[in-house]
Protein backbone atom coordinates (compact mmCIF):
# COMPACT_ATOMS: atom_id res chain seq x y z
CA UNK A 1 0.00 0.00 0.00
CA UNK A 2 3.18 2.38 1.12
CA UNK A 3 4.88 1.44 -2.27
CA UNK A 4 1.51 2.50 -4.39
CA UNK A 5 1.97 5.47 -2.62
CA UNK A 6 5.21 6.44 -3.40
CA UNK A 7 4.23 6.33 -7.10
CA UNK A 8 1.41 8.25 -6.70
CA UNK A 9 3.28 11.58 -7.78
CA UNK A 10 4.56 10.15 -10.99
CA UNK A 11 1.05 9.10 -11.70
CA UNK A 12 -0.23 12.71 -11.43
CA UNK A 13 2.33 14.09 -13.12
CA UNK A 14 2.09 11.00 -15.95
CA UNK A 15 -1.70 12.40 -16.24
CA UNK A 16 -1.48 15.93 -16.30
CA UNK A 17 1.50 15.62 -18.62
CA UNK A 18 -0.95 13.69 -21.10
CA UNK A 19 -3.95 16.43 -20.44
CA UNK A 20 -1.68 19.29 -21.15
CA UNK A 21 -0.15 17.74 -24.01
CA UNK A 22 -3.34 17.03 -25.66
CA UNK A 23 -4.80 20.23 -24.57
CA UNK A 24 -1.74 22.41 -26.48
CA UNK A 25 -1.23 20.16 -29.58
CA UNK A 26 -5.10 18.79 -30.76
CA UNK A 27 -6.59 22.24 -30.24
CA UNK A 28 -5.03 24.92 -31.44
CA UNK A 29 -5.84 27.84 -28.62
CA UNK A 30 -6.31 30.68 -31.36
CA UNK A 31 -9.19 28.62 -32.43
CA UNK A 32 -12.83 29.93 -31.39
CA UNK A 33 -15.74 27.38 -31.29
CA UNK A 34 -17.87 29.15 -33.79
CA UNK A 35 -21.54 30.70 -32.25
CA UNK A 36 -22.92 31.22 -35.82
CA UNK A 37 -23.17 27.76 -36.78
CA UNK A 38 -27.31 27.21 -37.66
CA UNK A 39 -27.75 30.72 -37.89
CA UNK A 40 -29.03 32.97 -40.83
CA UNK A 41 -26.36 35.41 -42.33
CA UNK A 42 -26.19 38.76 -40.73
CA UNK A 43 -27.60 41.48 -42.70
CA UNK A 44 -25.66 44.34 -44.31
CA UNK A 45 -25.41 46.94 -46.87
CA UNK A 46 -21.97 47.31 -48.42
CA UNK A 47 -20.61 48.69 -51.67
CA UNK A 48 -19.69 46.21 -53.97
CA UNK A 49 -15.69 46.07 -54.87
CA UNK A 50 -15.25 47.84 -58.14
CA UNK A 51 -18.14 48.90 -58.81
CA UNK A 52 -18.93 52.61 -58.16
CA UNK A 53 -22.47 53.21 -56.60
CA UNK A 54 -23.43 49.67 -56.75
CA UNK A 55 -24.55 47.89 -52.98
CA UNK A 56 -25.27 45.02 -52.24
CA UNK A 57 -27.16 42.61 -49.28
CA UNK A 58 -28.33 39.83 -47.50
CA UNK A 59 -30.76 39.48 -50.47
CA UNK A 60 -27.49 38.59 -52.76
CA UNK A 61 -26.95 35.79 -50.85
CA UNK A 62 -29.95 33.99 -51.55
CA UNK A 63 -31.35 31.34 -53.45
CA UNK A 64 -27.93 29.76 -54.31
CA UNK A 65 -25.59 27.83 -51.81
CA UNK A 66 -22.54 30.11 -51.23
CA UNK A 67 -19.11 29.82 -49.94
CA UNK A 68 -18.37 33.75 -48.38
CA UNK A 69 -14.76 34.64 -48.18
CA UNK A 70 -13.28 37.22 -45.95
CA UNK A 71 -10.11 38.23 -47.45
CA UNK A 72 -7.73 41.13 -47.50
CA UNK A 73 -4.33 42.14 -49.44
CA UNK A 74 -2.45 42.74 -46.10
CA UNK A 75 -3.34 38.93 -45.34
CA UNK A 76 -0.13 36.46 -46.42
CA UNK A 77 -2.83 33.29 -45.67
CA UNK A 78 -5.60 34.65 -48.20
CA UNK A 79 -2.70 35.10 -50.62
CA UNK A 80 -2.02 31.64 -49.36
CA UNK A 81 -5.02 29.85 -50.03
CA UNK A 82 -6.35 31.83 -53.50
CA UNK A 83 -5.25 29.15 -55.94
CA UNK A 84 -7.45 26.50 -54.16
CA UNK A 85 -10.38 29.00 -54.19
CA UNK A 86 -9.50 29.36 -58.05
CA UNK A 87 -9.77 25.57 -58.22
CA UNK A 88 -13.29 25.33 -56.05
CA UNK A 89 -14.44 28.23 -58.61
CA UNK A 90 -13.04 26.96 -61.47
CA UNK A 91 -13.86 23.32 -61.20
CA UNK A 92 -17.01 22.79 -59.25
CA UNK A 93 -18.94 26.00 -60.13
CA UNK A 94 -19.55 26.74 -56.25
CA UNK A 95 -20.51 30.46 -55.76
CA UNK A 96 -17.86 32.61 -53.95
CA UNK A 97 -18.66 36.06 -52.23
CA UNK A 98 -15.96 37.72 -50.57
CA UNK A 99 -15.90 40.27 -47.84
CA UNK A 100 -13.02 42.28 -49.15
CA UNK A 101 -12.28 43.50 -44.89
CA UNK A 102 -10.51 46.31 -43.54
CA UNK A 103 -8.44 46.89 -47.06
CA UNK A 104 -7.76 49.48 -49.34
CA UNK A 105 -10.40 49.04 -52.23
CA UNK A 106 -7.89 49.80 -55.00
CA UNK A 107 -5.40 48.01 -53.85
CA UNK A 108 -7.95 44.94 -53.50
CA UNK A 109 -9.02 45.65 -57.08
CA UNK A 110 -5.43 45.39 -58.16
CA UNK A 111 -4.69 42.29 -56.05
CA UNK A 112 -7.54 40.23 -57.93
CA UNK A 113 -6.25 41.31 -61.69
CA UNK A 114 -2.90 40.34 -60.40
CA UNK A 115 -4.02 36.72 -58.87
CA UNK A 116 -6.75 35.77 -60.65
CA UNK A 117 -10.69 35.94 -59.00
CA UNK A 118 -12.77 33.48 -58.02
CA UNK A 119 -15.15 35.96 -56.96
CA UNK A 120 -18.99 36.43 -58.36
CA UNK A 121 -18.73 39.87 -56.43
CA UNK A 122 -16.79 41.17 -53.20
CA UNK A 123 -18.37 43.25 -50.66
CA UNK A 124 -16.47 46.11 -48.75
CA UNK A 125 -16.14 45.91 -45.50
CA UNK A 126 -14.14 49.06 -44.85
CA UNK A 127 -15.22 49.70 -41.14
CA UNK A 128 -15.16 45.81 -40.31
CA UNK A 129 -18.93 45.57 -39.05
CA UNK A 130 -19.91 42.97 -41.04
CA UNK A 131 -16.99 41.57 -39.65
CA UNK A 132 -17.96 41.31 -36.05
CA UNK A 133 -21.69 40.67 -37.32
CA UNK A 134 -20.10 37.37 -38.34
CA UNK A 135 -17.51 36.75 -35.36
CA UNK A 136 -14.44 37.37 -37.78
CA UNK A 137 -11.42 37.77 -35.62
CA UNK A 138 -9.24 37.23 -38.09
CA UNK A 139 -8.87 36.81 -42.12
CA UNK A 140 -8.85 34.57 -43.58
CA UNK A 141 -12.29 33.38 -42.31
CA UNK A 142 -14.78 31.00 -45.06
CA UNK A 143 -18.34 30.01 -44.02
CA UNK A 144 -20.64 28.19 -46.32
CA UNK A 145 -24.22 29.69 -46.43
CA UNK A 146 -26.90 27.28 -48.05
CA UNK A 147 -29.56 28.68 -50.10
CA UNK A 148 -31.99 29.70 -47.27
CA UNK A 149 -28.91 32.24 -46.30
CA UNK A 150 -28.31 30.03 -43.11
CA UNK A 151 -24.74 29.53 -42.08
CA UNK A 152 -23.64 26.02 -42.31
CA UNK A 153 -20.10 25.80 -41.36
CA UNK A 154 -17.04 28.11 -40.82
CA UNK A 155 -13.66 27.70 -41.41
CA UNK A 156 -11.23 30.30 -39.47
CA UNK A 157 -7.54 30.11 -41.53
CA UNK A 158 -6.83 28.59 -44.96
CA UNK A 159 -9.14 26.63 -47.49
CA UNK A 160 -6.75 23.92 -49.12
CA UNK A 161 -7.05 20.72 -50.23
CA UNK A 162 -7.48 18.77 -47.01
CA UNK A 163 -10.18 21.36 -45.71
CA UNK A 164 -12.02 21.03 -48.79
CA UNK A 165 -12.16 17.28 -49.11
CA UNK A 166 -12.44 16.85 -45.51
CA UNK A 167 -14.57 19.57 -44.33
CA UNK A 168 -16.67 21.90 -46.89
CA UNK A 169 -17.36 19.11 -50.10
CA UNK A 170 -18.99 16.80 -47.02
CA UNK A 171 -20.95 19.62 -45.74
CA UNK A 172 -21.63 20.90 -49.31
CA UNK A 173 -22.77 17.11 -50.19
CA UNK A 174 -25.68 17.77 -47.44
CA UNK A 175 -27.08 20.59 -48.72
CA UNK A 176 -30.29 20.73 -50.31
CA UNK A 177 -30.09 23.05 -54.05
CA UNK A 178 -26.86 21.67 -54.25
CA UNK A 179 -26.96 19.71 -57.42
CA UNK A 180 -23.48 20.04 -58.78
CA UNK A 181 -22.44 17.63 -55.78
CA UNK A 182 -22.35 14.29 -57.04
CA UNK A 183 -19.42 15.64 -59.52
CA UNK A 184 -17.63 17.41 -56.80
CA UNK A 185 -16.94 14.47 -54.57
CA UNK A 186 -17.02 12.17 -57.80
CA UNK A 187 -13.61 14.05 -58.48
CA UNK A 188 -11.98 13.73 -55.17
CA UNK A 189 -12.66 9.87 -54.91
CA UNK B 1 20.28 56.48 -16.20
CA UNK B 2 17.85 58.84 -15.70
CA UNK B 3 17.22 60.05 -19.19
CA UNK B 4 16.35 56.86 -20.52
CA UNK B 5 13.76 56.84 -17.40
CA UNK B 6 12.41 59.42 -18.24
CA UNK B 7 11.74 59.08 -22.12
CA UNK B 8 10.39 55.56 -21.08
CA UNK B 9 8.10 57.55 -19.05
CA UNK B 10 7.44 59.84 -21.81
CA UNK B 11 6.90 57.21 -24.21
CA UNK B 12 4.19 55.58 -21.64
CA UNK B 13 2.34 58.21 -21.28
CA UNK B 14 2.41 59.41 -24.95
CA UNK B 15 1.36 55.54 -25.82
CA UNK B 16 -1.60 56.12 -23.80
CA UNK B 17 -2.91 59.53 -24.70
CA UNK B 18 -2.57 57.73 -28.53
CA UNK B 19 -5.09 54.68 -27.38
CA UNK B 20 -7.77 56.89 -25.73
CA UNK B 21 -7.79 59.02 -28.77
CA UNK B 22 -8.32 56.06 -30.97
CA UNK B 23 -11.52 55.41 -29.77
CA UNK B 24 -12.05 59.50 -29.34
CA UNK B 25 -15.44 58.69 -28.01
CA UNK B 26 -16.81 61.50 -26.14
CA UNK B 27 -19.68 60.50 -23.59
CA UNK B 28 -22.95 62.38 -22.44
CA UNK B 29 -22.10 62.06 -18.84
CA UNK B 30 -19.14 60.15 -16.42
CA UNK B 31 -21.88 57.84 -15.43
CA UNK B 32 -22.48 56.21 -19.10
CA UNK B 33 -18.22 56.84 -19.51
CA UNK B 34 -18.34 54.61 -16.49
CA UNK B 35 -20.35 51.98 -17.91
CA UNK B 36 -18.44 51.78 -20.98
CA UNK B 37 -15.51 51.15 -19.32
CA UNK B 38 -16.82 48.79 -17.29
CA UNK B 39 -18.94 47.14 -20.15
CA UNK B 40 -15.81 46.71 -22.26
CA UNK B 41 -13.48 44.95 -18.99
CA UNK B 42 -16.28 42.21 -19.40
CA UNK B 43 -14.95 41.07 -22.88
CA UNK B 44 -11.77 39.18 -24.03
CA UNK B 45 -10.83 39.93 -27.01
CA UNK B 46 -11.09 36.89 -29.21
CA UNK B 47 -7.87 37.50 -31.38
CA UNK B 48 -5.49 38.18 -28.40
CA UNK B 49 -6.30 35.29 -26.17
CA UNK B 50 -5.96 36.70 -22.87
CA UNK B 51 -6.49 40.47 -22.64
CA UNK B 52 -9.99 42.32 -22.56
CA UNK B 53 -11.12 44.82 -25.30
CA UNK B 54 -10.57 47.31 -22.86
CA UNK B 55 -6.84 47.19 -22.75
CA UNK B 56 -6.10 45.43 -26.38
CA UNK B 57 -4.56 47.41 -29.34
CA UNK B 58 -6.01 44.72 -31.80
CA UNK B 59 -8.42 46.12 -34.51
CA UNK B 60 -10.70 43.54 -33.74
CA UNK B 61 -10.71 45.05 -29.94
CA UNK B 62 -11.10 48.56 -31.12
CA UNK B 63 -14.30 47.06 -33.87
CA UNK B 64 -15.70 45.53 -30.35
CA UNK B 65 -15.16 48.42 -28.49
CA UNK B 66 -17.13 50.55 -31.09
CA UNK B 67 -19.75 47.57 -31.54
CA UNK B 68 -20.23 48.14 -27.63
CA UNK B 69 -20.85 52.01 -27.91
CA UNK B 70 -22.88 51.69 -30.85
CA UNK B 71 -25.02 49.57 -28.61
CA UNK B 72 -24.99 52.02 -25.97
CA UNK B 73 -26.22 54.57 -28.46
CA UNK B 74 -28.99 52.59 -29.15
CA UNK B 75 -29.90 52.17 -25.80
CA UNK B 76 -29.23 48.35 -25.24
CA UNK B 77 -29.14 46.72 -21.86
CA UNK B 78 -25.77 45.18 -20.56
CA UNK B 79 -27.08 41.95 -20.82
CA UNK B 80 -28.32 42.84 -24.08
CA UNK B 81 -24.86 43.75 -25.36
CA UNK B 82 -23.22 41.02 -23.58
CA UNK B 83 -25.49 38.84 -25.78
CA UNK B 84 -25.22 40.69 -28.74
CA UNK B 85 -21.67 39.46 -28.59
CA UNK B 86 -22.09 36.28 -27.51
CA UNK B 87 -24.48 35.02 -30.31
CA UNK B 88 -21.30 36.36 -32.83
CA UNK B 89 -18.10 34.98 -30.64
CA UNK B 90 -19.31 32.63 -28.30
CA UNK B 91 -18.40 32.00 -24.64
CA UNK B 92 -15.05 32.80 -25.16
CA UNK B 93 -15.35 36.60 -25.07
CA UNK B 94 -17.20 36.48 -21.99
CA UNK B 95 -14.54 36.98 -19.03
CA UNK B 96 -17.33 35.88 -16.62
CA UNK B 97 -18.83 32.52 -18.77
CA UNK B 98 -21.99 31.02 -18.20
CA UNK B 99 -22.66 28.33 -16.29
CA UNK B 100 -24.05 25.42 -18.61
CA UNK B 101 -22.94 21.53 -19.45
CA UNK B 102 -19.97 22.40 -21.06
CA UNK B 103 -18.67 24.59 -17.94
CA UNK B 104 -19.60 22.70 -15.38
CA UNK B 105 -16.02 21.24 -14.97
CA UNK B 106 -14.92 24.81 -15.01
CA UNK B 107 -16.90 26.15 -12.41
CA UNK B 108 -16.66 22.85 -9.91
CA UNK B 109 -13.43 22.22 -10.41
CA UNK B 110 -12.01 25.03 -7.46
CA UNK B 111 -14.12 23.47 -5.67
CA UNK B 112 -13.01 20.03 -6.06
CA UNK B 113 -9.20 20.79 -5.72
CA UNK B 114 -10.20 22.30 -2.42
CA UNK B 115 -11.86 18.93 -1.32
CA UNK B 116 -8.65 17.13 -2.19
CA UNK B 117 -6.56 19.95 -0.59
CA UNK B 118 -8.68 19.13 2.00
CA UNK B 119 -8.39 15.33 2.77
CA UNK B 120 -4.88 16.07 2.31
CA UNK B 121 -4.56 18.23 4.81
CA UNK B 122 -6.58 15.62 7.08
CA UNK B 123 -4.35 13.31 6.22
CA UNK B 124 -0.88 14.30 6.77
CA UNK B 125 -2.40 16.44 10.14
CA UNK B 126 -3.43 12.71 11.55
CA UNK B 127 -0.29 11.13 10.63
CA UNK B 128 1.58 13.70 12.62
CA UNK B 129 -0.68 13.93 15.53
CA UNK B 130 0.96 11.29 18.58
CA UNK B 131 -1.28 9.75 20.79
CA UNK B 132 -0.45 9.27 24.71
CA UNK B 133 1.16 5.90 25.34
CA UNK B 134 -0.81 3.59 26.58
CA UNK B 135 -0.57 1.83 30.08
CA UNK B 136 0.89 -1.45 28.68
CA UNK B 137 3.83 0.96 26.19
CA UNK B 138 4.68 2.49 29.69
CA UNK B 139 4.86 -0.67 31.29
CA UNK B 140 7.20 -1.96 28.65
CA UNK B 141 9.23 1.25 28.57
CA UNK B 142 9.84 1.29 32.23
CA UNK B 143 11.13 -2.21 31.95
CA UNK B 144 13.45 -1.58 29.21
CA UNK B 145 14.72 1.23 31.40
CA UNK B 146 15.33 -1.09 34.79
CA UNK B 147 16.79 -3.25 32.18
CA UNK B 148 19.55 -1.05 30.87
Amino acid sequence: MTRIKLYLPVGVFGVLAVVLFLGFTLRDPNLLPSALIGKPFPAFDLPVLGAAGERAGREGLLGEVRLVNVWATWCPTCLAEHGELMRIGAETGLSIIGINYKDDPQLAVEWLRQHGDPYDFNVVDDAGDLGVDLGVYGAPETFLVDAGGVIRYKRVGDVNPVVWRDEIAPTLAGLAGWQKVEAVLGDER
Amino acid sequence: MNGVLRSSVLVLVVGCLGASAIDGFDFPDAETAARYQRLITEFRCPKCLNESIASSGAPIAVDLRRTVRRLMEEGAADEAIRDHLQTRYGDFVLYDPPFKPSTWFLWFSPVLLALVAVYVVVRVARRRTVSAPSDAERERARRLIEAS
